[in-house]
């Protein structure tokens, strides 16, 4: 593996840069994370931080929302940003020569926006019409779901919003959000590509070496959603979502966690898709993901199939789920470290993938991990490791919730 | 960047691009077969012998093929469209070869019945899913509509009754014709060896059949209309539209794909502006598809169904205009820098570079540096996308929509 040569900075206003230079590319890519996700709508108003993240972006410092637009374009920056549950980000890729004028313009944005009154409603009516797609692709509307049942709320609720919290929401509360939440304190920017560490260290000084902190506000916790729950939805197929309780990424544990779920889930040659797809050909898609909130983590389940197949669907599924704490095979585990071990080589060869993946780590862990160091957690994995960790994270206790016609039966211990 | 290229006695060709400064190479074979290349008897043929290739051969299993693609940890999968059949995957330099073998091999398929008939189910599911996916279904039925009587209108899935007849024979006879040296490109893009490459293509290529040019393609001559399917419990309404565009064989390309950026990018685009930016749709694009023989635009917009008809009349009304009037430079200019940073960072990665070089061979014969196509995309002029308005207007001459409207008047 090439050595990497991260550079981490605190900026004097407490905001985090991770620079990563990459002497074989052409581009430079950023990622920037601040810290107003939905984890900060206000309790009833689902929905403020994506409200928000779309606001944002129409207009900022002395540029109307066309002209950022357009100066954006100009330079050529493939961009998207979005409202998680932590941060909202906003992350581009362009030529490497393009991005100190990117990253001004970037500032602008998260410290002098607009926020015009008359761009508020525009900016509602685009994440309704974001929630109703979301209605109509049962695969998607399935996960939101299952996350609002097996992560309390904040965490669980859907950072895209809900119809009740976006309808109650005003200029007022939305601006507010943004008042209280955007700050350099855990803001973090990841930047990787064909740059000059010493110059990108200073134009990120001078552009936000001044910005106020504020006091980080609290999170207002609450209840889940029920373990065990079906929606009516008049569709061909029968969706289903399956979580059970794993651990973050900062766990020591992390590791094994996600090779246990690669061991199910990743490649063709996985236990889902070899026993659910292949072996019975029950369904076209079938996945197991880790998923890693900053204190706790999930495994995140999908099947979906056709009605008359999807209680057996259901019955393999959690089967396989239980059943791979009898045992892993060591060319399992091999597999394994030989997809991790090229994923992580050929992250190398992207811009965008470095800067996002030096920027969440900072968040999740409060440093960067080298690929290196990756590759030799990995590596030191044993199959009496990942049983280990099974056997303290065992897959039970299931939240499980079906999206179609017709409700199933939670059926446990059949295989 | 060092470009070469080969050809197998029995007709295969072998292009490749080797980068010095990646991690990766990527290797794709492009099967000049899809959908258009069916009757009605075979129809999804293409797409469910594209899942069989997975399923062995005499040399490898079923299970061999998923472990030894994981043990190698390639990043490998496969797609289907109405002209190509891809199968592709990225590794390490080091594993090129046992990736080369098996990739070779998987296309001499068993096509065993068992295997038939269990993936068979596989489909029929894949069909289900994509029918709950409007967006799908609006694609399907303007392909029929807009190509109605020709090639490109067949159904890359096929549907529940054409794949539950289906054969395993008559699988295997399709195989037999189409999968042949002259109708199958060889990719390679990234870090590698040239003569080892080409060492591996005669070894485990040169035994395949001859044959090819088997394709004949005429211009469609699209009648136009509006397929309406009602989805009462939809909350979007979905609606797309098409219009006869440049051939894939066509100089007039380039200022396709400039103007469809210009006028329908998914952001600072005239539809973004008219349409998004205020709040009237979720989204709306153009994009321009270079089918072999008959290009089109393909547009698409969904928003509550309230807004659906009055948002037909504001696309039309920016088609008119454009139409009449044309762009202006500075929007040539937004365009051409967008879309030369797009082919930058694409071409950073093996498999972004693989996926442009075999395309452009399978459709044209021809190899583009990075550098040429940032060029020729330099050199394209606001006379070029008159002539193209002038040969291809842009219109919405066949329209589908599905969603809760029982009526949408074009």
């Amino acid at each position: 593996m090439a050595d990497q040569q991260i550079q981490t900075h605190a900026i004097s206003s407490g905001l985090t840069l991770i620079v990563e230079p990459m002497a074989d590319v052409q581009s430079a890519a950023f990622c920037l994370l601040i810290p107003a996700g939905s984890n900060y709508d206000p309790p009833g108003k689902a929905g403020s931080a994506a409200v928000l993240c779309d606001w944002l972006m129409r207009g900022a410092g002395s540029r109307d929302n066309r002209e950022l637009s357009n100066e954006l374009d100009n330079l050529g920056v493939q961009r998207n940003e979005g409202a998680g549950n932590s941060h909202i980000s906003f992350a581009g890729a362009t030529l490497a020569e393009s991005l100190p004028q990117t990253l001004r313009i970037y500032a602008d944005i998260v410290r002098s926006p607009h926020l015009p009154a008359d761009e508020f409603e525009p900016a509602v009516a685009g994440i309704i019409q974001n929630l109703q797609a979301i209605e109509d692709e049962p695969r998607q509307k399935v996960m939101v779901e299952l996350r609002r049942r097996c992560f309390e709320a904040p965490w669980g609720i859907p950072s895209e919003g809900t119809f009740e919290g976006v309808a109650a929401l005003t200029p007022d509360i939305v601006r507010q959000h943004f008042e209280t939440c955007a700050s350099p304190h855990d803001a973090i920017l990841g930047i990787a590509g064909n740059i000059n560490v010493p110059q990108a260290l200073e134009l990120v000084e001078e552009l936000f070496g001044d910005w106020k902190a504020k006091p980080a506000p609290a999170i207002v916790t609450g209840p889940r959603g029920p373990q065990r729950d079906h929606i009516h939805h008049d569709s061909t197929q029968t969706q289903i979502g399956i979580a059970y309780n794993s651990v973050p990424y900062c766990d020591p544990d992390y590791y094994a966690a996600w090779a246990v779920v690669s061991i199910l889930s990743g490649g063709m040659s996985s236990r889902l898709f070899t026993e659910v797809r292949e072996k019975r050909g029950l369904c076209y898609s079938v996945y197991a993901s880790l998923n890693s909130l900053r204190d706790r983590g999930q495994v995140l389940c999908y099947a979906g199939t056709t009605v008359e197949r999807a209680q057996e669907t259901l019955d393999v599924t959690l089967g396989e789920l239980i059943r791979i704490g009898q045992g892993i095979s060591t060319d399992e585990l091999d597999r394994c470290k030989a997809r991790a071990k090229s994923s992580l080589i050929m992250q190398q060869e992207s811009s965008s993938a470095r800067a996002s993946s030096n920027a969440r780590d900072w968040y999740h862990l409060g440093r960067v991990t080298s690929l290196e160091e990756v590759r030799n957690k990995i590596e030191a994995l044993t199959v009496e490791s990942l049983l280990e960790y099974i056997s303290r994270y065992p897959a039970k206790d299931f939240t499980v919730l079906t999206l179609g016609p017709k409700p199933l039966e939670v059926n446990l211990g059949v295989s | 960047m060092e470009f070469h290229e080969a050809r197998l006695a029995n007709g295969l060709q072998v292009i490749a691009e080797h980068s010095p400064s990646v991690y990766s190479a990527a290797v794709g074979f492009f099967v000049r077969t899809g959908a258009r290349d069916e009757t009605d008897e075979i129809s999804g043929v293409s797409h469910f012998l594209e899942h069989m290739v997975f399923k062995g051969t005499a040399r490898h299993s079923a299970d061999d093929v998923n472990r030894v693609f994981d043990e190698v940890g390639a990043k490998y999968n496969a797609s289907t469209s109405e002209e190509i059949t891809l199968f592709y995957g990225a590794v390490l330099p080091e594993y090129l070869p046992r990736t080369f073998d098996l990739l070779a091999d998987i296309l001499r398929p068993s096509l065993r019945q068992e295997d038939f008939d269990m993936e068979k189910k596989v489909i029929l599911e894949e069909i289900g899913m994509y029918d709950d996916q409007p967006t799908y279904t609006a694609y399907e039925h303007l392909m029929q509509a807009h190509f109605s009587g020709h090639p490109l209108g067949r159904s890359v899935l096929g549907t529940n009754e054409s794949i539950t007849a289906l054969t395993c024979e008559q699988m295997r006879a399709y195989h037999k014709t189409r999968y042949v040296g002259g109708n199958i490109i060889l990719a390679v893009a990234g870090k590698f060896d040239w003569p080892q490459v080409l060492s591996l293509a005669e070894q485990y290529c040169s035994d395949w059949p001859a044959g090819g040019g088997l394709r004949k393609t005429t211009e469609a001559r699209p009648q136009g209309g509006l397929k309406l399917v009602q989805k009462p419990n939809s909350m979007l309404q979905h609606v797309m539209h098409m219009a006869p565009a440049p051939t894939a064989a066509s100089p007039l390309r380039y200022a396709a794909d400039i103007l469809t950026v210009i006028v329908g990018d998914d952001s600072g685009s005239r539809l973004f502006w008219e349409l998004v930016d205020p709040g009237f749709a979720e989204t709306a694009d153009v994009g321009f598809n270079e089918f072999d023989g008959s290009g089109a635009y393909i547009g698409y917009f969904s928003c509550p169904p309230e807004e659906a008809q009055k948002n037909l009349a504001r696309i039309q009304a920016i088609y008119d205009d454009v139409n009449k009037n044309g762009v202006t430079e500075v929007e040539l200019n937004q365009a051409k820098s967008k879309i030369a940073s797009r082919i930058v960072l694409r071409s950073e990665r093996p498999m972004g570079r693989l996926a442009a070089l075999g395309h452009n061979w399978v459709n044209r014969s021809e190899y583009h540096r990075v550098a040429d196509d940032l060029e020729i995309l330099r050199q394209i002029k606001l006379a070029d996308i008159r002539r193209l308005l002038e040969q291809y207007p842009l219109r919405q001459l066949t329209t589908s929509t599905v969603g809760p409207l029982d009526e949408l008047r074009i």
